[in-house]
């Protein structure tokens, strides 16, 4: 039986590689669930890393040490070179020729394993009968993951005994959910939000989120570095799921620069926030957006801003509060979707004058959104990231009786009081000129937020939304046919998991990537409500509302997390998931234009003509506001009035009429035109 | 209408009468046969068969139009820059705006920052009554903001005549202003009446990109426009767009130069902004590819900002805006400097003085592009050289309108000549012209300001310091009905509630660590310390006691308003 395996895995593996192409085979074709499916191995090459990784060293935090676990029992133990290619931190060097080896060991270790391992540690798990939906395609076939990954996509794979199995019936299996903004356990003014790394993970794993990308904010003027570190140690404490981390620039010098660079280099974070709101606090001026893209674009960074405009809100905060407006309305008048608007139109010009991708973080307005699919179609690089909350409810519950429900609501961007935001924003989503979806989960508890009882300027801000989010999306869009699954797939996790340059280890259900996956119910409605949710706080943003489609059965990091409506899990079982830079997703693009992009200067003789006197000041020029001084206009002192004559002799008299100019008019230009 | 009173009267000649006889009458509404009688610089009587005193002058325009004279609202004339001045001075620049058939001029007095906004208003209106040869007005730019500031703009707006203030977005560390300054001007501005003008580029950007393009040696006036892409000045025209919708201010946007800007006001005004955009005589006549000219000279001297569009169809794109009324007026932007005086920027192009000529040519270019192509017929001609500037700056009628009552500002147009454009015969002080060589069809045969015959033959007669300054009052009907109206309905109200009796977090002093901003106004909120800090736990319960308030705890809690119900929206819009 044995050999016999050891047969059918080479003829299944190694042809792919060496034999098939173009050959008339008569053996079939091996496919995966129908003709245009999945070929195992078709994938390889985008997954070499793993590959790379299971020969050579397993540094792997999830598996002991291989050396270790092997020599003792070896023939009980099942470290197979693939088990070892996940979780491994840092990206290893590729090895030489991995292929071939691997299948060769991969298929003589199988048998090993066919006697079982101990329950412990095998992490084995066959999903049978489900619909596998990918952002390009969906297909039958059962899925087999060992050690949380992805090992064999196909029909009547070869299991080791006792794996445990699921039985999808049919039912949707999607690559697990990938919430790419949460802020959990965020430090507000001495408070914290209500949930923490591990309230916050299991929520998002009740919902279908397998992967969340929380959003490090350093205090201004304190060090980026400390921060992630802290943020960091919180949520491996914590983390019931993987996560990733975005750090926010709230201020900006040279060693602000130094740790950004070394944060994308060292420390695996490859995104980037600016806030152009919070006037004097994190609000960045144009110069600083202008450096801070610029030193991104060139380090493969993602810069991701908070849009909108500080300045005009500090105004309008100030106008209603002399009005009498205390209350949570006055968020929402004091922050109209103009404001919001214009952030992202200048966020757009300064990206595209950087050549930096961009990302737009909570499009809460239709003309937010409208911005950004201009600029996408004008060939700008940006992504737009609407939230559970903009695409699930409005604004107008600012308006409520009741403080509290209305508070509960405070975010910025506000939700728009416009009732058919939702509405557009979630089919801006299914058309692609959104791209991703986070929750920007962060909540408060009613009392928390009562700080700003009577100042709606002090009530701290955010919504919930970690858990609701898939079902949202799932109901406002794909139940409505705005989308299909497969949409829905690259708007919750594929897309996501692009532009973090984590594809397709997520994000994708492929052989190699890891195993956190979700089987969707698209019949199940369910009530949101707060007596239920996973969240801490008190109320939900979503209250009452119900939802078509629901997660059936959750698996992260190939353990079942959600069954049958049961949370298991772990708190600290979550690893931190390093992102490199220059995501394909992003920057393909953006290096080519990098390529196109060279300025060039005219060539042209001196000007020995006259030059007039001028005085040195600028135009009286007062030292201004900004701190920085722009080297323009002003230093240049070196006027000798008649200097060389190197160049042929050009006329040019100061007198007019009886002047004839030396080029042809409209004659000889040659344009150099940049975009 | 002729309620006015000239600082200085101008020494008139009484028998100053003039017919003109069988013109086809143009205004912006409708053209017609008549003859026009005029007397002491104002039209007395329009019709047939006119009854006139004996031994008056008459002019036969038999098959030619008469239009009212042009309005140029943007020039820059003696414009002091670093030291020096531009080239064409009050005299010169109108001598060549009355040869182009434009017969009032509104230059823009630029304080220097730290100098009185009225000191440099008196300064310019002294240049300009003892030098300009056609009535003129003025625009004040407001080059800084602070406090005291706000009684100047009164005062000018009061008693000085002035209902239009530019801003600048560009021009950083010197003219630029920030978004809350922005404002607080448009704020100030709107609540007088008067129309905010915004010069609108994002001076950060620029400064960056200067920086950048400087570095890569890019030293000649390709730089200029390099450092300057179109996006910018969309931007900044964007941004200004939305301060003014939130302070529900009039806004007026010149020199548009690029087909973005252009459609961001476009746009704008779909959306029901009060929102006017001027492109100037060289965005309408020419393009940017000059300042790829391999004569230094030559390429400085389309130096302006923002710069003209490198794209070629531009000025098409532009014409056809005017045509449809999404631009509504046209200026020239004019402010010349000699190629010595650009010569300053020779080894850098950001010293480069800055500006085009284009007072002269104006006319003759619209006429060319839309008029003889048919992109718009001869009334909508005079509406965007005349008419609509006499609106919004509310000169109407007096101005912009063949009316009984007017001024006599009037133009005879011969829709059939052509000229070629050129330095040579152009009447400026400087040695290039943009539009050299450019052939336009349509010239002025006879130009008429204030009743007195200016060009007649091809021979200018003018008279330095005839010109009268002309005040113009705010709250333009024009621009502030529909203003007025907003404000009207734009009130916004707080919801009555009960008092929150629930808990309450406590704070820590200091919420954030503050660093000392960069502005150097303050702004009034988030910097000061919140206020709210009577933090007694349990107040007043002047409201029915809430179910919800009291408890922390998540499971047993109840929501007590219904979900999604009972929201009563004001919605600004």
């Amino acid at each position: 039986m044995a050999e016999n395996k050891r047969v059918l895995e080479r003829d299944d593996d190694l042809p792919v590689y060496l034999a098939r192409p173009g050959t008339a085979d008569p053996v079939p074709r091996q496919i995966y669930g129908g003709l245009f499916c999945n070929v195992e191995g078709a994938y390889e090459s985008k997954t070499i890393d793993f590959d790379a990784l299971s020969v050579g060293q397993r540094r792997s935090p999830r598996n002991t040490n291989r050396e270790e676990t092997k020599h003792p029992n070896n023939d009980r133990n099942f470290p197979s070179p693939d088990s070892g290619c996940e979780q491994t931190g840092l990206p290893v060097p590729a090895h030489p020729a991995p292929v071939l080896v691997d299948l060769l060991s991969h298929a003589a270790l199988k048998d090993i394993n066919a006697d079982l391992g101990p329950p412990d540690r095998s992490e084995r798990l066959l999903i049978k009968g489900g619909r596998i939906v990918n952002d390009d395609q969906s297909f039958y076939a059962d899925i087999y993951m060992e050690d949380g990954v992805i090992k064999q996509i196909g029909d009547n794979l070869i299991v080791p005994g006792g794996v445990k199995t699921i039985e999808a019936n049919g039912k949707m299996v999607i690559p697990g959910g990938i919430d790419i903004h949460t802020h959990f356990q965020m430090p507000y003014r001495g408070m914290t939000t209500v949930d923490d790394f591990s309230q916050g993970t299991k929520a998002a794993l009740a919902g279908g989120t397998t992967m969340i990308v929380d959003h490090v904010i350093p205090e201004p003027g304190s060090s980026l570095m400390e921060a992630f570190e802290r943020w960091h140690e919180w949520a491996d404490e914590k983390a019931c799921c993987d996560y990733s981390l975005h750090v926010d620039i709230t201020h900006w010098n040279d060693s602000v620069k130094q740790e950004v660079e070394s944060l994308i280099k060292e420390k695996g974070v490859n995104s980037f926030q600016v806030y152009m709101a919070y006037k004097d606090l994190y609000q960045m001026s144009n110069s600083e957006l202008y450096e801070i893209f610029t030193f991104l674009g060139e380090h493969g960074g993602i810069a991701q801003v908070h849009a909108e405009n500080g300045e005009i809100i500090a105004e309008e905060q100030a106008r209603m509060l002399e009005m009498g407006i205390t209350g949570p309305e006055g968020h929402v008048l004091s922050r109209p979707e103009e404001l919001e608007a214009e952030a992202v139109f200048r966020a757009v010009t300064v990206a595209s004058q950087t050549n930096c991708p961009l990302y737009v973080t909570r499009v809460m307005s239709k003309s937010a959104a409208d911005i950004i699919s201009q600029a996408r179609k004008k060939g700008n690089v940006v992504f737009g990231e609407p939230i559970t909350a903009s695409l699930g409810t409005d604004g107008t519950h600012y308006w409520s009786k009741n403080w509290a429900k209305a508070a509960s609501f405070v975010t910025s961007p506000p939700l728009s009081p416009d009732p058919t935001t939702p509405d557009y924003l979630s089919t801006l989503l299914a058309s692609g000129d959104l791209s991703v979806t986070g929750s920007a989960h962060c909540t408060f508890s009613v009392a928390q937020k009562a700080i700003g009882k009577d100042d709606f300027t002090q009530i701290p801000e955010g919504v919930n939304g970690v858990e609701e989010r898939m079902s949202i999306i799932w109901d406002k869009a794909v139940a409505t046919g705005k989308m299909d699954e497969n949409m829905f797939v690259a708007v919750t996790s594929t897309n996501a998991a692009k532009i973090l340059n984590l594809y397709p280890r997520k994000g994708r259900i492929a052989v190699g990537s890891d195993s956190d996956l979700v089987i969707w119910d698209t019949d199940a409605i369910r009530t949101i409500t707060a007596k239920t949710h996973h969240s801490v706080a008190e109320y939900n943003v979503f209250e009452g509302m119900e939802l078509r489609g629901a997660p059936l059965l959750v698996i992260c990091q190939g353990k079942v997390v959600l069954e049958d409506g049961n949370l298991h899990v772990t708190s600290g079982t979550g690893h931190f998931i390093p992102c490199s830079p220059f995501p394909d997703y992003a920057y393909k693009r953006i290096k080519a234009r990098k390529q196109l992009a060279t300025l060039k200067a005219v060539p042209r003789g001196m000007y020995d003509g006259p030059v007039s006197e001028f005085s040195p000041m600028p135009r009286g020029g007062t030292p201004s506001a900004s701190t920085r001084n722009s080297p323009t206009k002003v230093p240049v002192r070196n006027l000798h009035q008649s200097g060389f004559t190197l160049a042929g002799p050009e006329e040019a008299p100061i007198r007019p009429a009886g002047r004839r100019s030396v080029v042809p008019p409209g004659g000889h230009s040659n344009i150099t035109s940049l975009s | 209408m002729s309620g006015y009173q000239g600082k200085k009267n101008i020494p008139r000649i009484t028998s100053d009468r003039l017919l003109i006889k069988g013109a086809k009458i143009v205004n912006d509404d409708q053209s017609f046969h008549a003859d026009i009688y005029m007397e002491d610089g104002v039209i007395k009587q329009i019709g047939d068969n006119l009854i006139v005193p004996g031994g008056v002058k008459t002019i036969d325009a038999h098959g030619m139009m008469l239009i009212p004279g042009g309005i140029d609202v943007h020039t820059r004339f003696q414009m002091p820059d670093r030291g020096m001045t531009a080239a064409d001075d009050f005299y010169q620049g109108t001598r060549a705006a009355l040869a182009g058939g434009t017969t009032m001029i509104i230059d823009h007095v630029v304080p220097e920052p730290g100098v009185s906004l009225i000191a440099a208003f008196n300064q310019w209106r002294e240049w300009a009554d003892h030098k300009s040869c056609c009535d003129y007005s003025l625009h004040v730019d407001i080059t800084e903001w602070h406090k005291g500031m706000q009684e100047e703009v009164e005062a000018l707006v009061k008693d000085h005549g002035v209902n239009s203030f530019l801003v600048y977005l560009a021009y950083k560390d010197v003219f630029q202003l920030t978004d809350s300054q922005m404002y607080e001007v448009f704020s100030v501005i709107r609540d007088l009446g008067a129309i905010a003008q915004v010069h609108a580029e994002n001076g950060d950007i620029i400064a960056e990109e200067q920086k950048r393009i400087l570095g890569l040696g890019i030293t000649g006036p390709e730089g200029h426009v390099l450092s300057r892409p179109e996006e910018v000045e969309a931007e900044a025209a964007n941004r200004a767009v939305t301060v003014a919708n939130q302070t529900n201010c009039p806004l007026y946007i010149t020199k548009v130069m690029s087909k973005s800007a252009a459609d961001v006001i476009a746009q704008a005004r779909k959306k029901g902004t009060v929102v006017y955009g001027e492109p100037i005589s060289a965005s309408l006549g020419t393009d940017g590819t000059h300042y790829w000219s391999k004569n230094w000279a030559k390429a400085a001297a389309y130096v302006t900002s923002p710069p003209l569009s490198p794209d070629p169809t531009t000025p098409d794109y532009l014409n056809s805006l005017l045509a449809c009324g999404d631009l509504q007026v046209t200026g020239s932007a004019h402010c010349t400097f000699n190629t010595s005086q650009r010569a300053v920027g020779k080894d850098n192009f950001t010293f480069i003085p800055e500006g085009t000529n284009g007072t002269e040519e104006r006319m003759s270019l619209i006429w060319d592009k839309c008029v003889v192509t048919g992109k718009m017929d001869e009334s909508q001609f005079v509406a965007v050289t005349s008419t609509n500037a006499a609106k919004i700056f509310n000169l109407y009628p007096r101005k912009g309108r063949i009316a009984v009552g007017s001024d006599a500002d009037l133009v005879l147009w011969d829709p059939d000549v052509t000229k070629i454009i050129s330095a040579k015969n152009h009447h400026l002080a400087v040695e290039y012209n943009i539009f050299e060589g450019i052939e336009v069809r349509g010239a002025p045969v006879v130009v008429i300001s204030q009743g007195k015959i200016v060009l007649e033959d091809g021979n200018l007669h003018t008279t330095e310091g005839s010109g009268r300054y002309i005040t113009r009052k705010p709250f333009a009907d024009y621009v502030y009905k529909r203003i007025k109206a907003r404000s009207k309905l734009a009130e916004l109200r707080g919801v009555p509630r009960g008092l929150y009796d629930g808990p309450v977090c406590e704070v820590t002093v200091t919420p954030k660590v503050m660093t000392p901003v960069t502005s150097g106004k303050a702004s009034p909120t988030k910097t000061a310390p919140q206020p709210v800090r009577n933090l007694h736990q349990s107040g007043f319960s002047l409201s029915g006691a809430q179910i919800d308030d009291n408890l922390p705890r998540r499971n047993t809690q109840r929501i007590v308003a219904p979900p999604g119900g009972r929201a009563n929206i004001t919605s600004l819009g």
